[in-house]
């Protein structure tokens, strides 16, 4: 899932401006799963802009809705029953949720009020962690299911390094060194010599570096 | 705003099992605690959501309380572990947009402490009165309605 984090409200107060008429618009899936941005995060910062302002004695309307998934087109229309006299439009989504509700309503200005922090999993209830980078060429089949490109701070495809320390990374020491992970599972596996292989330099044009990426499943389209 | 003297409002959101099962004996014992205390009965403390506190805040309550059973004695193991945690965190939330986290507290009680419970009901209500009145309290200096919030 895509994992979130909730902005300090003094930036969204200030994001806000002067904005009184306020869709706090969540969004159903990973941002609800991550405690980030779902039904229940959007009524907590209603309550807590409510409470902000008021305190000033400024009413504020805030109107939630938590569509089920903001990055798609269909429930992002879910948003639009609320957007009639609104001078903005909260969004709690994740960044492709913010812009999928910008491009929607081009009148309204959207807002963040999440940051959108990465790609991972829920190691433990209240514990995410990074597990992908969306890097568009998967090499989890060569190194026991745990990612180099995510997991260690210097991408290595040949590790470890000379930082990992007792199981730990260098860079962030309450981290586990990704490719300590990855000999230990293959050697519990009796697939160490998998790593004989020298993986060569990773092209990076599948990844970010190749500019905005696209899928399109022509079978699919309408 | 007018001259009445201040009325904390005060709402006390009580466990079955211990922290209800305290005010009932609380009353039973005929003990008085103050009638600024209102009584919310929940199935656990861990039942406790943060939203409920904050709504609670939001529409003017002046202090809210959090009563759980004695650490370790959670009919439901560790319901009132969840409930102190999610009170720390809406602290945070009341912190954050400039409401005093005093207005919230938690309470561990077994369903023996009868005196107890009319001892911490009698501390809340001291601290709120010496808070003041909630900044979220209506207007209209109505005692009673509490909500003008329109809801889209």
């Amino acid at each position: 899932m895509i994992v979130a984090e909730r902005k300090p409200i003094e930036e969204i107060v200030k994001l806000i401006g002067d904005c009184r008429h306020i869709v706090l618009a969540g969004c159903g899936t990973c941002v609800t799963v991550c405690g980030a941005g779902g039904e229940r995060e959007v009524s907590v910062l209603a309550s807590q802009l409510k409470m902000h302002y008021r305190q000033k004695g400024i009413d504020v309307d805030i109107r939630e809705v938590t569509p089920k998934r903001q990055c798609d087109s269909e429930f992002v229309e879910d948003i639009r029953a609320h957007v009639e006299g609104a001078d903005c439009i909260l969004s709690m989504a994740c960044g492709a949720g913010v812009q999928m509700a910008a491009d929607r309503y081009p009148a309204l200005p959207v807002y963040p009020a999440v940051n959108t922090e990465f790609i991972g999993v829920a190691e433990e209830a209240g514990v995410w962690a990074e597990r992908c980078q969306g890097c568009g060429d998967c090499i989890l089949g060569i190194t026991g299911g745990i990612c180099p490109i995510a997991r260690c701070a210097k991408n290595l495809l040949n590790g470890p390094c000379g930082g990992s320390h007792g199981g730990k990374c260098e860079v962030k020491t309450d981290r586990p060194c990704a490719w300590h992970l990855i000999v230990e599972r293959l050697s519990e596996r009796g697939k160490l010599d998998v790593l004989e292989e020298v993986l060569p330099a990773k092209s990076w044009w599948t990844d970010r570096s190749g500019g905005p990426r696209k899928v399109v499943r022509e079978d699919m389209k309408k | 705003m007018s001259e009445r003297k201040f009325e904390p409002k005060i709402v006390a959101f009580c466990c079955h099992y211990c922290a209800f099962a305290a005010a009932d004996l609380a009353g039973v014992m005929r003990l008085s605690y103050p009638t600024s205390i209102r009584i919310v009965r929940i199935p656990c403390s861990g039942k406790i959501d943060i939203i409920h506190i904050m709504k609670t805040l939001e529409r003017g309550a002046d202090g809210v309380m959090v009563v759980g059973c004695m650490e370790g004695q959670c009919h439901f193991i560790k319901g009132n572990f969840m409930a102190r945690r999610r009170v720390e965190y809406a602290k945070k939330l009341l912190e954050e947009v400039g409401m005093d986290p005093k207005r919230l507290e938690m309470f561990n009680l077994s369903s023996s402490q009868g005196p107890r419970f009319a001892e911490v009901s009698r501390e809340m209500d001291a601290r709120i009165r010496e808070l003041g009145p909630s900044p979220l309290r209506p207007k209209s200096g109505s005692n009673e309605k509490t909500e003008n919030v329109k809801v889209a």
